[in-house]
């Protein structure tokens, strides 16, 4: 959907591919033990972008943010992406 | 032979490179600044370690967009070395020519400590120097070192001897505590599969005159001018 003033806002997540260890997580999963959340049994830390465009069709946007996250903001090897909104 | 050292906004290990080489080696060596195309007829390239881009996004996720990685990927189609240390391993494989990624350290540790290598195949242009077995002690300076392969690639990788070097005790065992950063099968270094392009964690550099500690990273220096 397109808004009034022509500009639309993309929202992506990478995360990192189920099976590739994730350190980060980890260390936060074992931080919210600690704190006493002891009901968490795992966290997964990813990326969040928002990218905004001016003009364009959303159907083009699509395909051209599909572009971006292959080609940069993941790495396909041990990232998957989510395209989450576009507003 | 002529060497061409690549200089990324935040490459920070480009000079040591360019001081081996051409005080060490006395080879005739040049800088190429990243956003050039011209290599300069230079026999091998070296991607250099450092912080490129501030390791923005991914290690070495936006270096490889540079002009000149494009003329170094010629380079490397046309059979010709290249050499990845370090932030240069990690450009190397996000521009597709080295397997695998490099995660972030296991320990979630910036490390920078001497390590040892076990050398695993002496049979390419970057190790013929060395035996098979060998041990080297090179430094490490690094936060994403932990190489990764999907399971069925890291197979065909092994099969294939393109394993250089593993992270090893002194004597050359493989243990998880000789293994600073968790990587898989112990992987510091590997080549591609024409073997003309090589990349590895450690700092061959750093340990090619005896006033630094060792120089036993000297040997991939005289491989490459044998």
């Amino acid at each position: 959907m397109k808004r009034c003033d022509g500009r639309m806002k993309v929202k992506i997540i990478v995360k990192l591919k189920p099976g590739v260890l994730d350190p980060q997580g980890q260390a936060i999963q074992r931080s919210l033990n600690t704190m006493g959340h002891s009901e968490v049994i795992g966290v997964r830390q990813g990326k969040y972008f928002e990218i905004e465009f001016n003009g364009g069709e959303s159907g083009t946007i699509r395909e051209t943010v599909r572009e971006i996250c292959e080609e940069i903001l993941s790495n396909p090897l041990i990232e998957n992406f989510e395209i989450q909104e576009i507003s | 032979m002529k060497f061409g050292v690549v200089v990324f906004p935040g490459s920070n290990c480009d000079h040591d490179t360019y001081r081996v080489l051409r005080k060490v080696f006395h080879q005739e060596t040049v800088f190429l600044w990243h956003r050039e195309r011209d290599l300069q007829d230079v026999d091998v390239v070296v991607v250099p370690g450092g912080f490129s881009y501030g390791d923005y996004l991914r290690s070495g996720a936006i270096a490889r967009f540079s002009p000149i990685l494009e003329s170094v990927r010629e380079h490397a189609a046309r059979g010709r070395l290249v050499l990845g240390i370090c932030n240069g391993f990690q450009i190397l494989q996000e521009a597709g020519l080295l397997p695998g990624a490099l995660l972030r350290n296991a320990g979630l540790k910036f490390l920078c400590q001497p390590v040892h290598l076990r050398t695993e195949n002496d049979g390419t242009a970057f190790s013929r120097c060395a035996r098979t077995g060998q041990v080297l002690e090179m430094p490490i300076a690094h936060n994403d070192g932990n190489f990764f392969l999907p399971p069925e690639q890291l197979e065909e990788l092994e099969a294939n001897g393109q394993v250089v070097f593993r992270y090893c005790g002194p004597d050359g065992a493989l243990s998880e505590r000789a293994n600073p950063n968790g990587s898989m099968n112990h992987i510091a270094g590997v080549v591609n599969s024409a073997g003309n392009v090589l990349g590895l964690m450690p700092h061959p550099e750093r340990a090619a005159e005896a006033i630094l500690g060792s120089e036993d990273g000297a040997v991939l220096f005289q491989s490459l001018l044998q």
